[in-house]
């Protein structure tokens, strides 16, 4: 056949429209553009955040001095804004000094969860079979237990301590993300493409890294982000038992937990600490909500 | 160079079904229930059937995309996986496969350019060699590479997602290629284009085609041969003109009458196939056509009938106790079937 | 589906005993000698080798679980120091006490969640739908041992309506239906509601927009039927998830009111594992958690079961 003739007819489908569409991410750019709402949020984690790691410039006052005169000073007192606690300390100065361990406590465990239970679920959706069935019946037995009697079992074994929390949250969180991801794995593992790399000899890893990671790693990001809200909450929660952080570190849920003693002297001072751990964690959900309908992940 | 470029002998695939209160194994699907035949050197083999007859099963198995349970893929003279044959890898670089989900088997995270260098790449091709390939293989698809190389799969059409898909398969450049119902999703005009699109190709590249499809109009146009699975069982195989005119099985008979024609005087009035496929769990004993056959007699439900000629001399042959004088069944003296 | 359901409580073995596993290991993590944590380290010397004993210490890790493993089958979880009953004892009053919360929150929590998730549901896009859906995401992120702070602050402190702490007058542990007791219960289970409210909330908001779109209800609307009826093929449509749901959330709330209970004294389990954890009575942590956790197990058992029952699609097979 000429090449005339083979040129003709490759030419003749529809659509070569010269358009330069937008690709996968400018249109997930774009679609959050257009939701004020999930920026507004993404801007008061943004303050949340900066304003933990800038507490040394932004406070007004040491997180530690305490000062007897004035203790349990309610709100708009003369120099302390939000008031102080039972020791006379500023409760604006530690609310904001509390963002730290609080915003640590309550990512980092998931941030460590998702390398973890990402892996663990990765292995099992892609290699099947018995591999698959061990690693999930495991994540099943952790599963069957409410997340918060889990966190409280297994920091209340190990005793109070950051370092502890972390661990006893990562434990939790574990299972969910290696379950998100595992399926997430296995049902792109079923797809054409998976199947058409493999028929071009692709090793495993290769497979694994150019086809897979690329389409497991959106949706169990978003689902990952919304744990968090669910840590901050956990975290904020050992310690408000007494099981995370010690006094007299600022921390928003370990504060809660020693001005509940007051309430009946100054409430509303009380319930600072809680309005901050209720906002970060409604912006994290917010933030992921947002970002799961702009990338279109159904979960 | 041997004329036969594929044999396949004995092939089996059952699928295992979980079940029962320890979810052990109840039962199995008869996917590919030992099949044989040849595919010769730049021949375009058709492979016909209903859907759940094999038909896919059959070119996973090719590629071995999964592990059949039994029997032997010889290509081009070496068994596939043996010791003194060679690898699924290299048997993978010379054969290569279309998938009929032009979307699914894109990755929709990679711009299309690179999903056709990945093949190259994997095989040591480097990086930027690779990328020029897949751009002269955008050309021969007939996409033009300023327009379309860095485009994701869900800013084309299906038409052109398949062209990508052919040049992904041609990247490796394969002799032989599997295409499984590639065009069968495509509406019917852009269907075309991609036909003569892949006899292009084909003769430009020297190709073998393995040609799967439900549809018998598209498998006339574009075989040399063709193949008729019913039930996980070749039950005909032969040259197309003789298979399409003078079909020996009567599952093969029904199928083409059933063909929609344009020619009011090829319209048959013969009768159609009734009723679904019987379950691949349990097939009916003897031959597994006869539960819809109407020339059934006692001796298919006993005796199977076994497809003898696969070599590529015979222009036809069918597994069918009417074509075999000493089976049993009263009708044995019918050449080709009445029309 | 029967071989469904027997594979289904059949499952609940290996799972229930990799439950054990776990709790049993929590001796093991606390720091320092395993007897230090079930064993106070002022007792006297008898008292010890006598433990040792009991508890098998002195035989290898596997000996040691099945011991402890006999024992937890009997109800027997050992003594727990700090109050010198037996955990068993101890986890009777307790688990009936968090049940009345956890029963008390689902209740108005189904109730509420249906009714808001429905209203949100039926009027998709609405002003209602959107105060509907942000008062979910807001009853899901909340602290809810913070927001059992703020109704105390309001009803307790400033109003001084309702009873801050206990579960009845004069530090009652044992409920009886009388107005006291009924006051000291709302405080509490509208704060474990809360969570319920937005996650039933969600659900059913998404099934009944879901089964809207289908094409079943657009025949029943040509039909002519009165939205009435249409509302009754909805509801029995969307009643096997939110059995699901709000199934599933009464082990949660079993899990979250451990929190809950700590602010307002009620003595439930969770009070009396806030107790376990300050004195670090590892026994009675041990005890609580494994009642808690079969329960659980049990419980996802029953809701699948139920599901699988009244949901004729699920014909997992």
């Amino acid at each position: 056949m000429s090449t005339l003739s083979t040129n003709s007819s490759k030419n003749l489908d529809a659509g070569q429209i010269i358009t330069d569409s937008p690709s996968y991410w400018s249109s997930v750019r774009s679609n959050l553009k257009n939701d004020p709402v999930t920026i507004a949020f993404a801007l008061i984690l943004l303050s949340l955040l900066l304003s933990a790691i800038f507490a040394d410039l932004l406070a007004p006052l040491d997180p530690y001095k305490t000062n007897m005169l004035k203790r349990l000073k309610p709100i708009g007192t003369e120099g302390f804004l939000l008031g102080a606690d039972e020791l006379g300390r500023d409760m604006l100065t530690r609310l904001i000094y509390g963002g730290r361990l609080s915003l640590l406590m309550g990512i980092s465990p998931v941030v460590a969860a998702l390398l973890i239970g990402g892996l663990l679920g990765l292995t099992a959706g892609f290699v099947g079979g018995k591999v698959n069935m061990s690693i999930m019946r495991v994540m099943d037995v952790f599963y069957a237990f409410p997340s918060v009697l889990l966190a409280i079992a297994i920091s209340g074994a190990l005793g109070a301590g950051i370092f502890n929390a972390i661990i006893s949250l990562t434990i939790v969180f574990i299972p969910p993300i290696a379950r998100v991801t595992e399926s997430v794995t296995t049902q792109i593992r079923a797809l054409d493409y998976v199947e058409a790399a493999r028929a071009s000899g692709a090793k495993s890893l290769t497979i694994i890294r150019v086809h897979i990671i690329s389409n497991v790693a959106g949706p169990v990001f978003v689902y990952s982000t919304s744990l968090i809200s669910v840590s901050i909450i956990l975290s904020s929660g050992l310690s408000f038992l007494g099981l995370g952080t010690e006094p007299p570190q600022p921390e928003w849920g370990l504060m809660l937990n020693t001005l509940r003693q007051s309430i009946y002297v100054n409430p509303w001072v009380a319930a600072l600490p809680g309005v901050m751990i209720f906002l970060t964690s409604l912006s994290f959900n917010m933030m992921s909500d947002g970002i799961r309908s702009a990338m279109d992940i159904k979960l | 160079m041997s004329e036969t470029i594929l044999e396949v002998q004995k092939l089996k695939k059952y699928f295992p079904i979980k079940g029962g209160i320890l979810n052990q194994t109840t039962a199995e699907v008869q996917a590919v229930d030992v099949i044989d035949f040849v595919v010769a050197r730049g021949e375009t083999l058709g492979i016909v059937g209903e859907s759940g007859c094999g038909k896919s099963t059959t070119a996973r198995l090719l590629m071995q995309l999964i592990k059949h349970d039994d029997g032997e893929i010889i290509f081009d003279g070496y068994a596939v996986g043996k010791s003194g044959g060679i690898t699924t890898r290299e048997m993978r670089k010379r054969m290569q496969m279309v998938f009929q989900d032009s979307y699914s088997s894109l990755n929709p995270r990679l711009p299309v350019e690179s999903s056709i260098a990945f093949g190259p790449i994997v095989h040591g091709v480097n990086k930027s060699a690779a990328q020029k390939k897949a751009r002269d293989l955008l050309i021969k698809v007939g996409l033009n590479p300023e327009l379309f190389s860095r485009r994701y799969p869900h800013e084309l059409s299906g038409g052109q997602r398949q062209r990508v898909n052919i040049a992904r398969a041609l990247a490796l450049e394969p002799e032989v290629l599997i295409l499984d119902e590639a065009v069968s999703a495509l509406d019917k005009s852009v269907e075309a284009q991609v036909l003569n699109l892949l006899m292009d190709l084909k003769a430009e590249f020297k190709l073998t085609f393995i040609f799967i499809s439900h549809d018998l109009n598209v498998v006339h146009y574009i075989s040399d041969r063709v193949l008729v699975m019913y039930l996980g069982r070749v039950v005909e195989i032969g040259d197309v003109s003789a298979v399409y005119n003078y079909p020996k099985h009567p599952y093969t008979r029904a199928l083409i009458s059933a063909m929609p024609s344009m020619d009011p005087k090829k319209r048959t009035e013969a009768v159609p196939l009734v009723g679904d496929p019987p379950n691949p769990i349990s097939p009916p004993s003897g031959c597994r056509f006869r539960t819809r056959c109407p020339f059934s007699e006692d001796i298919c439900a006993i005796k199977e009938p076994i497809l003898i000629h696969t070599d590529l001399k015979k222009r036809q042959s069918s597994a069918c106790h009417m074509g075999d004088p000493d089976s049993g069944h009263s009708r044995t003296n019918l050449n080709g079937l009445p029309k | 589906m029967v071989a469904y359901i027997i594979r289904r409580i059949l499952y609940v073995i290996p799972i229930a005993l990799g439950v054990s596993v776990i709790i049993f290991g929590l001796v093991h993590i606390a720091p320092g000698d395993p007897l230090n944590a079930v064993v106070p380290p002022d007792a006297p010397k008898e008292t010890v080798e006598l433990l040792i004993k009991a508890y098998g210490f002195d035989k290898p890790l596997p000996v040691q679980y099945l011991i402890w493993l006999g024992k937890a089958l009997e109800g027997d979880f050992g003594i727990s120091y700090a109050t010198g009953r037996t955990v068993s004892d101890a986890i009777a009053s307790g688990v009936v006490n968090t049940l009345i919360l956890a029963v008390g929150g689902i209740f108005i929590g189904t109730i509420m969640g249906c009714l808001i998730g429905a209203l949100a549901g039926y009027f998709q896009g609405s002003w209602i739908d959107k105060l509907a859906t942000g008062f979910a995401i807001a009853g899901v992120s909340v602290p809810h041992y913070w927001l059992g702070l703020v109704l105390v602050i309001i009803f307790s402190v400033e109003l001084n309506v309702l009873p801050a702490m206990g579960m009845g007058p004069g530090g009652s542990t044992s409920w009886t239906w009388d107005s006291e007791h009924l006051k000291h219960l709302i405080l509490p289970v509208i704060t474990l509601s809360v969570i319920p409210i937005g996650i039933i909330t969600r659900s059913v908001r998404a099934t009944i927009a879901e089964i809207l779109t289908m094409e079943f209800i657009q025949t029943l609307e040509a039909k002519g039927l009165r939205k009435g009826h249409i509302f009754t093929h909805v509801a029995k449509n969307a009643a096997p998830t939110v059995l699901a749901v709000s199934g599933l959330q009464v082990g949660y709330l079993l899990g979250g009111s451990i929190l809950v209970e700590t602010v307002f004294s009620w003595p439930g389990t969770g009070f009396l594992l806030n107790d376990a954890i300050f004195r670090r009575d590892i026994p009675l942590l041990q005890g609580v958690i494994l009642v808690l956790a079969m329960f659980f197990v049990i419980l996802n058992l029953i809701v699948d079961i139920a599901q699988s029952v009244i949901d004729p699609r699920m014909n997992r097979s």
